[in-house]
């Protein structure tokens, strides 16, 4: 049975939605990168990147790179006025220091008391964690977003998580391509699912027991 | 007293077999491809040094810098936080091969950890990778009702970074992104080697924009058109 979902810039486009005027935001490599596009108009949002830039904008265009500025996927990247330049340790401060509003990273795994497994799948290979670690700790909000379940359709949000955890009860809120949710005490409360799933076949694919507390709204997004 | 060197290799002369190495760069920015490859030109004439510690962000890209190093044999061991890319073939071939050893630390940690070496703090507590594999034998103390894990300062023998501009007492500013870890390991090691794009006289750099203070500097090396490493992996460049 295939489910109506929303693609991976859908799922971008929703969680750009609840990105406030003038916050501060740190967005994780692939996936969370594309929310930049979707903020909405007129609000002012301030971009971090662990390598030492704060108030970054768009992608600079073909040939224009300029290698010296760049973000933390190494990508080319450009400034907007009133940026600026910092040391690594000054750019962890504030990762650390509670000073992001909102740190937004990709998942394998999240369980439902928001423990996030998001940087290693095992012994294979060469391990690599970056920033992670460090960026689910001190953020005033720790968002993933994410497919609801893997390639093969199993699901990644869980009890517990079977992978290396990046860090312990960390994340705050999970944008998914079925819906969105929060991290409570309770364990995953269901805000919005997509029209046309029903929580039935939401749960069946959720490793975790879904909770409602109030209403649950219809998760939607544009053709983008 | 900061020397100024006229030739790049008088300023790697004395590294010894087995020295620990912080080298500035976050991916191609910072990267000081010239003072690399000036060490790894010594090690093709001379066989030394070898068996070094690297202490870099990542490790290495395509064929040029610490991609290099590893692959001429230099380097026993990488701290780092993320030697895994597209183009890391040189560090992913050595590791697979079991050439080199690993030490993966968390990149905020790897920072502070810098920061703490050269600022003469041996251990702090932070949140990061409490309750994770990184934190597995480290001690951990609860602050205020939450854990933290205890890190170590992290210091090295010698610090090769990319200045974009210095003054003859050491007074070093920095282009763009390309500050990153530059700083921080200018404090962290014994000797402290810039390389840098411009070099001016005493006054020449405003006081209020120096970034890193000439007490941290020991040698200088004027490179005036340095090459960036992005560029030079864009182009496939193999340093040999």
């Amino acid at each position: 049975m295939t489910l109506p979902k929303l693609t991976g810039a859908q799922i971008a486009w929703r969680a750009a939605q609840d990105i406030e005027d003038g916050a501060y935001v740190n967005l994780g490599i692939g996936l969370p990168e594309r929310i930049a596009q979707f903020q909405p108009e007129g609000r002012t949002v301030t971009y971090h990147t662990e390598n030492g830039v704060l108030g970054f904008g768009d992608a600079p265009a073909p040939g224009q790179e300029d290698w010296d500025l760049i973000n933390a996927g190494k990508k080319a990247i450009t400034i907007k006025p009133g940026a600026s330049f910092f040391n690594h340790a000054d750019s962890f401060a504030m990762v650390r220091g509670g000073h992001l509003d909102l740190a937004v990273l990709g998942a394998y795994q999240v369980a439902e008391n928001g423990d996030l497994a998001n940087w290693s799948v095992g012994s294979k290979g060469v391990p690599a964690v970056g920033g992670a670690m460090d960026l689910v700790h001190g953020a005033k909000r720790v968002a993933v977003i994410t497919d609801h379940v893997t390639k093969d359709g199993k699901p990644k949000l869980m009890r517990e998580c079977t992978l290396p955890l990046t860090g312990k009860a960390c994340v705050t809120r999970i944008y998914t391509s079925l819906a969105v949710l929060d991290i409570t005490p309770m364990g995953f409360v269901l805000r919005e699912k997509v029209p046309g799933v029903s929580f039935d076949q939401l749960q069946t694919v959720t490793g975790a027991p879904l909770h409602i507390d109030e209403t649950v709204q219809d998760l939607k997004a544009p053709e983008v | 007293m900061v020397e100024i060197a006229a030739q790049i290799g008088d300023t790697l002369s004395d590294i010894p077999d087995g020295a620990r190495l912080m080298i500035g760069g976050f991916g191609g920015s910072g990267a000081p491809i010239e003072l690399i490859h000036a060490l790894i030109d010594r090690f093709n004439t001379t066989g030394q040094p070898k068996n070094l510690t690297v202490i870099n962000n990542n490790a290495g890209n395509g064929g040029v810098g610490i991609a290099a190093m590893i692959s001429a044999g230099m380097v026993a061991k990488m701290v780092c936080s993320f030697p895994r890319s597209a183009d890391a073939v040189a560090f992913g071939t050595a590791y697979m091969n079991g050439d080199i050893e690993l030490e993966l630390v968390p990149q905020g940690t790897l920072a502070e950890r810098i920061r703490a070496g050269g600022a003469g703090i041996p251990a702090f507590y932070t949140p990061t990778s409490f309750g994770t594999d990184l934190a597995i034998g480290k001690a951990t103390e609860e602050f205020e009702g939450k854990m933290y894990v205890r890190e170590r300062w992290l210091k090295a023998d010698f610090a090769l970074i990319k200045a974009e501009c210095a003054d003859r007492l050491g007074n070093l500013t920095y282009r763009m992104a390309a500050r990153n870890f530059a700083p921080l390991m200018a404090m962290a090691a014994e000797v402290t080697i810039a390389q840098t794009r411009t070099l001016l006289d005493p006054g020449g750099i405003d006081p209020q924009e120096v970034i890193t203070q000439g007490i941290f500097v020991d040698r200088l090396i004027a490179v005036p058109s340095p090459e960036q490493e992005e560029a030079l992996v864009r182009d496939e460049v193999n340093y040999a």
